[in-house]
């Protein structure tokens, strides 16, 4: 394959991948995060926006204070579960676009808390529960239509997200309205919401339920039998059969471990954000949480750690972005042309392999100099 | 029952089947030739939007073309990532719907409509008068097109060729096919049909732009590929279920009864999807190299 490699020098683009610098994927995921920003920038200035102005605004809201980093971590929460939920799934094998939807139905589960009464402790949980077993309930769907129909999961899941949509539009509409102000839910009680953590700010103890589920992901994926097996039947299949993992049961458990945090992540939202802790009609906390996580997730290298220090980035976009609207007038959508971006670098693996390339000759050269002054 | 309300749906069938079909029968091209393309969904929304955009500066044609240039645009930056670099088919289809959602809600927005941008009637594309109602010409084109692939790929030394890379890879560049060339040229193509139903929807059928304009229907068309099992005569007739089916959503929606609150008659589309594709795999066969990037060892 090397050789191969090497014989391909005429092509100019060849030679251009060759000269960009780098050694490892985190570096890689930096390189796409520019390549991203850089050509969000081409766009707002095509649109007569100064991307300077907007970008300097962006990044001073996200990370100029600590209000910044706050927000920024808040925002960070759900995308850095429903990450996890296509994570879990790339390592299993597979392409789970269904968070979006498992979301919604998370968000939906949390709400209903608020018709019962709980000690704090027990009702937040409570609240916790609800939302996990709906994501995951709802991520059974295309699990099942996958291993006994053998329908491709980015097919089924995009058609449950819409389902999902449109029942909780229907449950917002007509099941869990508040009944004094009708465009959105009942609220979720005080005691059933994650105290905010630091005073004045959207950030809550709802950042370490989602570590703590990273963390979970990071131990069952790495460091237990099942969780080997899941990775194993991911990155070959085949040979993994041989070997004797059952691949319908390890694909069943990324499906229901992805629903868990997706519906987590519903949660997190509305137990964790001031002011409504309620879901407003249209969905409009909600709307792109999934999506948006796949970004994470990408640039996170579908590496738990990886996809927690990632949410802090994604975050700090979407934080910094309101800043950015705010201050150069550039609406918040730019943002996810800028992901996207972001997403479509993140697919060219011709990168990772300049990047060992040149770490190996960076290893003969460092090799060369040792010997030298040796 | 009468029978105004037959034609009625039969019209609005066949409008809903535009997009999905001309979709649909481009992705059978490109997954003939070995190229699983997820981010129809986006080419579908950005051809919409910039098809308006065109249309209201020269007409409804250049709308049209306009579609057809921004869909294969975007279908070779997608093509070349995926042939010539090897990329991840998968991961760069949902990096242009990503960025395709952006992109349209963020010009409709300069366009000073959040969310909602409506085409002016002289910009929209002319209907033809017919005995069941006015009917937009790109039905014709929507039921012409498929006959023609067929029989390129059927019938022709394209189609045989398309077919080897998809299928045989190796085998094809030892018999002198450029497999990535081949490759690109067949997706891109597919972003042509793609931008045209993308054009199709703002200023032939709805005749205005909103950022959820594709809902879906790019990843119906993938679903009708699977149940067309890569025939663009099933990729028509898929078309037209699916499109019946919404038709038959809309339907319902305009009842004065209200039978079944509108929120579940919008999932009826989506719902038949996953029951027709979950009834087709199984007799289908896809070529054996789909979706993987062509290396010579």
């Amino acid at each position: 394959m090397s050789r191969e490699s090497v014989g391909n020098t005429s092509r100019p683009l060849d030679i251009a991948r060759r000269t960009l610098t780098g050694l490892n994927p985190a570096i890689e995921s930096l390189l796409a995060a520019i390549v991203g920003l850089l050509i969000g920038a081409i766009l707002m200035w095509i649109w007569g926006y100064n991307p300077w102005k907007a970008y300097s605004a962006m990044f001073s809201g996200a990370y100029g204070d600590t209000y910044g980093w706050a927000s920024s971590a808040a925002r960070g929460v759900p995308l850095m579960l429903t990450a996890l939920t296509f994570s879990i799934c790339v390592r299993a094998g597979m392409f789970n676009i269904g968070a979006e939807g498992q979301v919604y139905v998370g968000a939906a589960a949390a709400v209903t808390v608020g018709y019962f009464t709980l000690p704090t402790g027990l009702h937040l949980i409570a609240g916790i529960v609800f939302a996990m077993l709906a994501g995951a309930a709802w991520s059974l769907g295309p699990a099942i239509l996958k291993l006994t129909r053998g329908v491709h999961e980015v097919i089924s899941t995009i058609m449950f997200n819409w389902i999902a949509r449109f029942l909780v539009f229907y449950l917002v509409a007509f099941v869990l309205v508040d009944p004094v102000r009708a465009e959105k839910t009942i609220s979720i009680p005080i005691n059933a919401r994650f105290p905010v953590l630091m005073r004045g700010t959207d950030l809550s103890w709802a950042l370490f339920a989602a570590v703590a589920f990273a963390i979970i992901i990071y131990f069952v994926l790495w460091h237990t039998a099942i969780g080997y097996e899941v990775r194993a039947a991911g990155l070959n299949p085949t040979a993994a059969r041989y070997g004797g993992i059952k691949s319908k049961r390890t694909m069943l458990l990324a499906f229901i471990l992805g629903g868990l945090g997706a519906g987590l992540a519903g949660a997190t939202v509305v137990m964790g954000n001031p002011p409504t802790y309620a879901i407003i009609s249209g969905l409009p906390q909600l709307m792109n949480t999934g999506f948006d996580g796949m970004a994470v997730a990408m640039v996170g290298r579908n590496h738990p750690i990886g996809i927690i220090i990632a949410s802090l980035f994604f975050g700090g976009l979407t934080a910094g972005g309101r800043t950015m609207q705010f201050t150069a007038g550039v609406p918040l959508e730019m943002v996810r042309v800028v992901e996207g971006v972001i997403v479509i670098t993140m697919a060219i693996p011709e990168l990772i392999r300049v990047f060992r390339m040149l770490r190996t000759s960076w290893n003969r050269l460092a090799g060369l100099w040792r010997r030298r002054s040796a | 029952m009468n029978l105004s309300f037959l034609t009625d749906l039969l019209r609005i069938s066949l409008h809903a089947m535009v997009p999905i079909t001309l979709t649909a029968v481009g992705e059978v091209v490109g997954e003939t030739a070995g190229l699983f393309n997820i981010g129809l969904e986006g080419i579908l929304l950005t051809s919409a939007f910039a098809g308006a955009l065109g249309a209201e500066m020269g007409g409804p044609m250049v709308g049209l073309l306009v579609g057809m240039v921004v869909g294969a645009t975007i279908s070779f930056v997608f093509s070349v990532i995926n042939t010539y670099w090897k990329g991840d088919q998968m991961i760069t289809g949902i990096g242009i719907n990503l960025f395709a959602m952006g992109f349209v809600a963020f010009g409709l927005i300069k366009l000073g409509s959040p969310g909602f941008h409506s085409v002016p009637v002289a910009s929209q594309l002319a209907k033809l008068r017919t005995p069941i109602g006015s009917l937009s010409p790109m039905i014709f084109v929507a039921i012409v097109v498929p006959f023609i692939v067929y029989w390129v790929l059927k019938r022709t030394r394209v189609g045989l060729m398309l077919k080897a890379a998809g299928e045989n890879p190796e085998a094809a560049d030892v018999a002198g096919i450029n497999v990535n060339r081949i490759r690109l040229l067949a997706t891109t193509f597919g972003g042509v049909l793609a931008g045209l139903g993308g054009a199709y929807m703002s200023i032939a059928w709805f005749g205005s732009v909103t950022k959820s304009i594709s809902a879906g229907r790019g990843f119906i068309a993938l679903a009708t590929v699977v149940f067309s099992g890569l025939n663009p005569l099933l990729a028509l007739l898929g078309g037209f279920i699916f499109g019946f089916f919404q038709s038959l959503a809309t339907w319902i929606k305009t009842l004065p009864s209200k039978p079944i609150p509108w929120q579940f008659v919008e999932m009826l589309p989506y719902i038949v999807t996953l029951l027709v594709v979950a009834g087709a795999i199984g007799r289908v066969r896809f070529p054996k190299a789909l979706g993987q990037p062509y290396k010579r060892e």
